[in-house]
């Protein structure tokens, strides 16, 4: 489902990944950990297209996500490229990111009315069903404002479904929430993740979670992939010592 | 006829640049009122609750009503006082008054972006009121507002034009006579529009500069 | 004070003129302003630097020679004479909106970044990012110096009066002063009244907008916002 094949990806000097290569296939739920600067939110963000590789490629769905093929050879993509690559991958951000100008039923059926082309009833429809999903059903009308934000990240996540990803990304979601939040959100993870189809890559300290989320857990350092296990062995017995180092420091914070 | 004449150009530019002498002495004068003045307003609009309301409410009243206005005010109204001036002195006047009211807030955002610790240390030292506005407050305000002040010397360096509604002999009332004698304008007043981008363009990127060179530190 | 009725009503036979080039002034002023704000933060360096040239070139000369130029200079080059009060619709719109487009680029880049991240991962195009996410938010930031900058236009409709426009200003200096000359007080005064009342007008209507936009996107209108634009003022 996703392909990155020898990404690199540069601020400046600063190198954050280097000829990383990995895959995720259909279905699979992979969570990515590493210490804080590792580069996890730069992956999500490439796979967002909101960065762009220096060097490699990255597919989605066996298209590329910013080069066409060309006569046999690979040429940068246009905006419309990438946009339409955009439609099938869902995000869900740190800090939310709900548009203020909008209710809670305005960010829902935005992008399904103007993206995808759904009427405006039956984006409503999606938009009512997402929101008792995520146990908001009551909220449809208010602004993002009144809610905790417990409540605006469940919305956030139901923004991201209603446009129906193939592929959803999560980066450290619960990270900004207060922690008698986190649980509820994490529920609402489980449940999306065992009644659904969708590819999700997830980053998060919440080891916990991610021990019984995952099929595959990935750790990364210094821009590398350095283990990459399911979570039963990773986290009982990693390979790696610098693992062992990162899992202890987490888990004893 | 030719619609740009070169050597009509070359024969009115004597005259613009006497013009644009008046222009910036009357900017110079105006501005050392709205400084002086704008500190007074600032400082008196911080003062009791009645002189503070009266200062506040005429600020206002000034701000919101023309200038050209005001200047045709005092043309009029003092020679009635028997106040007898010159229109250029009427002029500078006005402009000083009007962009008193402009520096004045200036000021007031400047003070109030003085920690309130440094007039706690200033009372706590039993600094003389005079004191703490001339040793502590002033010196961290001035600095900081320097910039918008600028911005304030260009924009009215822009509306001196306005005193040619009493007569005043300034660039654009050069332009008007020169241009009304040989009923050429096209010359006069483009020339009039470029001296005015020449000094006040550069003028403007040098606050900008200034702001910014505030702004990293 | 006993002619002041005589004064209001000639007065009043301004407002007309008055009227017309502020509120025609200040709709100019606003689509010029969106139009070269966005232009100002355009991806193409060419409709950039054209914008930066016309932002510039008003902002650095004089209204008053702005407006004589339109009046006495156009006509010579395009053959036919605009009227007068249109003629100071197009520079009072011209010039106040050069001003505006700063107005607008900053608040368009005031809004956080993670808004037009948001609205990317939601596959959103370009032009809607723009209208539907990210300029909502901006006009909450621009309606205080949008405030200031109306009321600047409204007092350089005085101006008008150069070119022979029967404004209220005009009418208070060519027609009340020559006949009651020693009650210039009076005449002047009342007319800075009325520019004063036009002006709380506009603050008020300006304020209603800031509430409703405010409300639009959660928020209490921030004092704060409307004190900085007094602060930096536009003239
Ligand atoms: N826009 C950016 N400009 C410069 N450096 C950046 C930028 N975004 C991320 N970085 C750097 O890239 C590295 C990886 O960041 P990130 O992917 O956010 O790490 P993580 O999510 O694992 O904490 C960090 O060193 C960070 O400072
Ligand atoms: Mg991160």
């Amino acid at each position: 489902m996703i392909v990155f094949d020898g990404v690199e990806k540069r601020f400046g000097d600063h190198v954050v990944l280097k000829e990383l290569s990995f895959s995720v296939a259909p279905g699979e739920h992979v969570t990515l950990i590493g210490p804080s600067g590792s580069g996890k939110t730069t992956i999500l963000r490439l796979l967002m297209t909101l960065e762009k590789v220096d060097a490699g490629t990255i597919s989605v769905g066996g298209r590329y996500l910013s080069h066409i093929e060309r006569g046999g050879t690979l040429v940068p993509a246009d905006e419309k490229h990438s946009r339409e690559v955009r439609k099938k991958i869902g995000m869900v951000f740190q800090q939310f990111n709900l548009f203020p100008n909008m209710t809670v039923r305005g960010n829902l059926i935005e992008a399904p009315t103007r993206v995808l082309g759904l009427s405006k009833d039956e984006a409503n429809v999606r938009a009512q069903d997402l929101l008792d999903l995520v146990g908001l059903g009551e909220k449809i009308d208010a602004h993002p404002t009144q809610l905790s934000g417990g409540q605006q990240q469940r919305v956030a996540i139901a923004r991201a479904l209603a446009m129906r990803p193939d592929v959803l990304l999560l980066d450290e979601v619960t990270s900004a929430l207060d922690p008698e939040l986190v649980a509820g959100v994490l529920k609402l993870l489980r449940d999306i993740g065992e009644s659904t189809d969708i590819t999700i890559l997830c980053v998060t300290h919440e080891m916990g979670f991610a021990r019984d989320f995952s099929d595959r857990v990935m750790m990364f350092d210094g821009g590398r992939v350095i283990e990459d296990a399911p979570p039963g062995k990773l986290f009982t017995d990693p390979d790696h010592q610098r693992t062992r180092d990162f899992l202890q420091a987490v888990l004893n914070h | 006829m030719n619609v740009w004449d070169w050597n009509f150009a070359a024969e009115i530019l004597p005259a613009l640049l006497n013009g644009l002498r008046v222009t910036v002495i009357a900017t110079v004068l105006g501005s050392v009122i709205a400084f002086a003045l704008g500190l007074v307003l600032a400082v008196l609009g911080r003062g009791p609750r009645p002189v503070r309301i009266v200062v506040r409410g005429l600020v206002e009243f000034i701000r919101s009503t023309p200038l050209l206005v005001q200047i045709y005010f005092l043309y009029f109204v003092l020679p009635g006082f028997g106040i007898v001036l010159g229109a250029l002195t009427i002029g500078v006047l006005a402009l000083g008054v009007h962009y008193a009211t402009y520096t004045s807030e200036v000021y007031r955002a400047g003070i109030e972006a003085v920690p309130r610790g440094q007039w706690e240390a200033a009372t706590a030292l039993s600094l003389p009121r005079g004191r703490v506005w001339t040793g502590v407050v002033l010196p961290q305000a001035i600095p900081r507002v320097l910039p918008a002040l600028g911005n304030y010397v260009i924009s009215m360096f822009k509306e001196t034009p306005l005193l040619i509604g009493i007569g005043v002999l300034d660039i654009v009332g050069q332009a008007r006579q020169v241009g009304g004698e040989n009923f050429r304008y096209v010359e006069a007043y483009t020339l009039a529009g470029l001296l005015f981008l020449l000094l006040s363009y550069p003028a403007a990127l040098a606050v900008r500069r200034l702001e910014r060179r505030r702004a990293v530190r | 004070m006993e002619n002041l009725g005589t004064f209001l009503s000639v007065l009043s036979e301004g407002l007309p003129e008055t009227l017309t080039a502020t509120i025609g002034g200040i709709a100019l002023t606003i689509v010029l302003s969106l139009v070269a704000g966005l232009a100002l933060l355009s991806p193409s360096k060419t409709v950039r630097v054209i914008s930066r040239i016309y932002v510039e070139g008003l902002r650095g000369t004089s209204e008053v020679v702005q407006l004589f130029w339109i009046f006495f200079v156009l006509p010579v080059l395009v053959g036919f004479q605009i009227v007068p009060i249109w003629a100071g619709v197009l520079v009072l719109g011209l010039n106040h909106g050069a001003y505006g487009a700063e107005i607008v680029r900053g608040a368009v880049q005031s809004v956080p970044r993670a808004q037009y991240e948001g609205a990317i991962a939601l596959g959103l195009s370009p032009a809607q990012r723009m209208r539907r996410v990210i300029l909502p938010q901006a006009v909450v930031e621009m309606l205080p110096p949008f405030n200031n900058l109306f009321i600047q236009l409204l007092k350089s409709t005085a101006i008008l009066s150069f070119v022979s426009v029967n404004e209220i200003t005009r009418q208070a200096q060519q027609v009340l002063v020559p006949r009651f000359n020693p009650q210039a007080f009076e005449i002047f005064m009342l007319l800075l009244v009325i520019y004063l009342v036009l002006s709380l007008i506009i603050t008020a209507v300006m304020r209603f907008l800031e509430r409703v936009a405010a409300a639009r996107v959660g928020r209490r209108p921030s004092a704060e916002a409307r004190r900085q634009a007094a602060g930096a003022g536009v003239a």
